[in-house]
């Protein structure tokens, strides 16, 4: 095992796959001469040149098609978005054509490709760059949807995304970026996708947490064990879409009590659909409805103090779990 | 100490009293308390009245001062079931009537977080087990409405959990008090329930049997058990399993009532004539509306006495035995009776017995005497609280004023449900049912 940063970590499986796999390539705004906005593909101009890292113009929509076509030509681009936010201007090559490509070709046409970056906010940057996509692409069919939370799972999951044969959404965190996590050592491996991951295990009250809240509902179960005596129970799904129901449905069968955390919106959400699945298999075993914490309906404020106030935290979470336990 | 029974109230509503006078005498499991003021005042409303039982922290009546506006406090105790929310220990229980003026609720439809109101009574647990009176707590706005919305639904409210738990485990959701938002029954609601449930055979009763709803079955009148009787019930419950069952035998000259059966058949045809169990039926049913308390099932916290005798009749069939009803049979003839226990013991053996015809009887009588059987024992059939086990008339020397002569002596057991069956309430059932089975023309009378 090393102890190498989720941003390292995603460098290594990059890395490890470009010398795997030579129709493996990387693309995107200054990802090469620069090592990328993040240093997520530092090195690997210098270690691979021109034609397997690739800068490309400003031109979202461009670069994702020219990723879809060499896709349906046999090679695997792993295409960064800067962040996310730029996304929506090429969603029309995601939703249009690296989704339906396989259907709508009657199974011609593969498209083994892999969108990358941060999501979700950051430091202070804002309403236009600080929002969270994972619902907007899970909800349509073609798209498969991968969350890390840990470096180990971070490259574990980019690995078996760059593998997978559909075009894969791949969210990171920009404030997770620098988390430290022990990694295992061995270039081949991977973490399927759809397996979820239980972070802590618990018996009285599950918190379903992705990516950032992950780490907060660490936190908070931890202040929850220690005042109210209450063992909490973390699940981090990895993979939005295809979701691992059954982890989190047998987890609530158990406690009876959910939690979800997400940086997200609440409108039609993840956790609404998490909401739902748990309710169409667990409804039985629910002792208290299911609460859930979201970003605030409003676009990211500017000022530090707001953008706190609009996100999930620690003390949010303790309090929902205090909640659906009646304390 | 989790509950008590107002015995009486000292006081009456509008009565004034001063502190330390005693306002009420409540029963508890031990004893006998009387509840003193903490401080003066007047009665205003009493909510629970002699006799009826309250929780610990539950509103038995609201004090405060004379011509005050309880409105919105009755509407709260009424619409939460007088269960006031946990408060303040009674530190401030001294608070008098005068500081409350010039304050008008009724211009305050959603209070902010404090609001003057009378003090609601209520039992509260002390280590001295002696209930003392003392300030009910603030309820903010929010809370309020929610309360009033359980009201205006008239819903139970249950967590999927604490039903299917209650389901699995035969607890009637209605015997809880939710602890969770909206008096919601939640899964630590079952689990309380359940522990107690192991530490008191009592509780199984509730779930013994709902009363059959079916037209013709008896109405009845429930009327609450004393703190004595349900210890004696939960005391000889432990002792012997859910039902505290102990045997009456007595031994019934049959000649009179063989000879009224003569006398009546010789008017009959032969598909009418009546059988001796029939008058047995006749006599039990009458005896039974004489000794309501034989005529009764306990109900855990409350005894249920019926109107009428509900007489279930044992019949074997191949499978087992059914006791098909014989509805009001001390409403009935002879010939009435004797007309239907062979028309259901006829269904019964062709398994075609509604429901309705053979559950939810008052008293059950089994008769072995054709078989055979001199004497035995029969098994209560909840929630009845009694059964006869008839045997067979036999002629037998019986000395007669100081001759030995010869009688048909029928051996009668009755068992009883000790928990609502005393020794003697018992015998003096048998002893009705005897005389009139001796002297049939009693049944006159």
């Amino acid at each position: 095992m090393a102890l190498l940063t989720i941003r390292d970590a995603l460098n290594q499986a990059l890395r490890e796959e470009i010398i795997r796999d030579e129709n493996v390539f990387v693309m995107g705004e200054e990802v090469a001469e620069y090592d990328g906005a993040y240093k997520v593909t530092r090195g690997l101009w210098k270690e691979f040149g021109d034609k397997r890292v690739v800068d490309t113009p400003i031109t979202e929509l461009g670069f994702a098609a020219v990723g879809v076509g060499a896709a349906m030509a046999g090679l695997r681009p792993v295409i960064e978005f800067m962040t996310w936010n730029f996304s929506v201007l090429a969603a029309d090559q995601i939703i249009n054509h690296a989704a339906k490509m396989l259907y709508m070709s009657g199974g011609q046409f593969k498209v083994p490709i892999v969108f990358r970056g941060p999501n979700g906010s950051a430091y202070q940057v804002s309403s236009q760059h600080s929002q969270a996509f994972e619902a907007f692409y899970a909800n349509f069919p073609g798209l498969k949807v991968v969350m890390p939370s840990t470096a180990a799972d971070a490259k574990g999951l980019l690995k078996s995304s760059i593998r997978d044969n559909n075009p894969i959404i791949f969210l990171e965190q920009e404030r997770m970026y620098g988390l430290k996590g022990e990694v295992p050592e061995d270039d081949d491996f991977t973490i399927q996708l759809g397996v979820a991951d239980v972070k802590r295990e618990g018996t009285d009250c599950t918190i379903v947490a992705r990516s950032m809240t992950v780490p907060l509902a660490l936190q908070a179960a931890e202040q929850i064990q220690k005042e109210f005596d209450v063992s909490v129970e973390v699940i981090d799904p990895r993979t939005i879409k295809p979701l691992d129901i059954d982890t989190i449905v047998n987890s609530v069968k158990k406690t009876n009590r959910l939690v979800i955390a997400e940086e997200s919106h609440y409108f039609a959400s993840v956790g609404a659909e998490i909401t739902y699945q748990v309710m169409d298999g667990a409804f039985d075993y629910l002792d208290a409805p299911i609460k859930r914490l979201s970003c605030a309906e409003a676009p990211m404020p500017y000022a530090k103090n707001l953008e706190e106030l609009a996100l999930p935290n620690v003390a949010k979470i303790v309090q929902a779990v205090k909640d659906v336990c009646y304390l | 100490m989790e509950e008590g029974q107002i015995a009486r109230w000292v006081k009456n509503e509008g009565d004034k009293f001063d502190a330390n006078e005693t306002l009420a005498e409540v029963d508890t499991d031990k004893a006998t308390m009387e509840m003193t003021a903490l401080s003066g005042g007047t009665l205003l409303k009493i909510l629970k009245s002699g006799g009826e039982t309250a929780a610990l922290g539950e509103a038995i009546a609201i004090i405060g001062k004379e011509g005050e506006d309880i409105s919105a406090l009755l509407a709260e105790t009424a619409s939460n079931g007088g269960t006031a929310a946990k408060s303040e220990p009674p530190a401030t229980a001294g608070g008098s009537a005068p500081e409350r003026n010039g304050i008008d609720r009724n211009e305050q439809p959603a209070p902010a977080t404090t609001v003057e109101k009378p003090e609601e009574l209520q039992l509260e647990k002390t280590s001295a087990e002696t209930p003392a009176p003392r300030i009910a707590p603030q309820t903010n706005g929010a809370q309020r409405s929610e309360v009033s919305y359980q009201q205006s639904t008239g819903r139970m409210i249950v967590s999927p959990i604490a039903a299917r738990m209650a389901a699995d485990n035969g607890i009637d959701l209605r015997s809880l008090t939710g602890s969770g938002p909206n008096g919601r029954i939640i899964k630590r609601d079952i689990e309380t329930a359940l522990s107690s449930l192991v530490s008191s055979p009592k509780s199984q009763v509730g779930r013994a049997f709902v009363p059959s709803t079916v037209v013709g079955a008896s109405q009845f009148r429930e009327e609450n058990t004393s703190q004595m009787r349900r210890v004696i019930a939960s005391r000889l419950a432990e002792s012997i399993g859910p039902i505290p069952t102990f045997y009456l035998t007595v031994e019934i000259e049959m000649d009179n009532a063989l000879a009224l059966r003569k006398q009546i058949n010789a008017t009959l045809t032969d598909n009418e004539k009546i059988s001796v169990n029939d008058i047995i039926v006749k006599v039990a049913a009458m005896s039974l509306i004489k000794h309501p308390f034989v005529n009764a099932s306990y109900q855990d916290k409350s005894i249920r006495f019926y109107e009428q005798a509900d007489i279930g009749v044992a019949v074997a069939i191949d499978e087992g035995l059914i006791t098909p009803i014989v509805r009001g049979a001390n409403l009935k003839g002879f010939a009435e009776i004797a007309a239907e226990i062979k028309d259901l013991a006829a269904k019964a053996k062709t398994k075609k017995l509604q429901p309705d015809e053979y559950t939810g009887a008052t008293f059950s009588i089994s008769n072995l005497g054709m078989m055979g059987i001199k004497e035995f024992t029969a098994i209560i059939n909840p929630p009845e609280s009694g059964i006869l086990a008839i045997g067979g008339a036999n002629s037998v020397p019986v000395v007669r004023d100081g001759a030995v002569v010869i009688r048909n002596i029928m051996n009668v057991t009755m068992s009883c449900d000790h928990r609502v069956i005393d020794g003697a309430t018992g015998a003096k059932f048998l002893q009705t049912f005897k005389q009139m089975l001796e002297n049939p023309v009693l049944m006159l009378m």
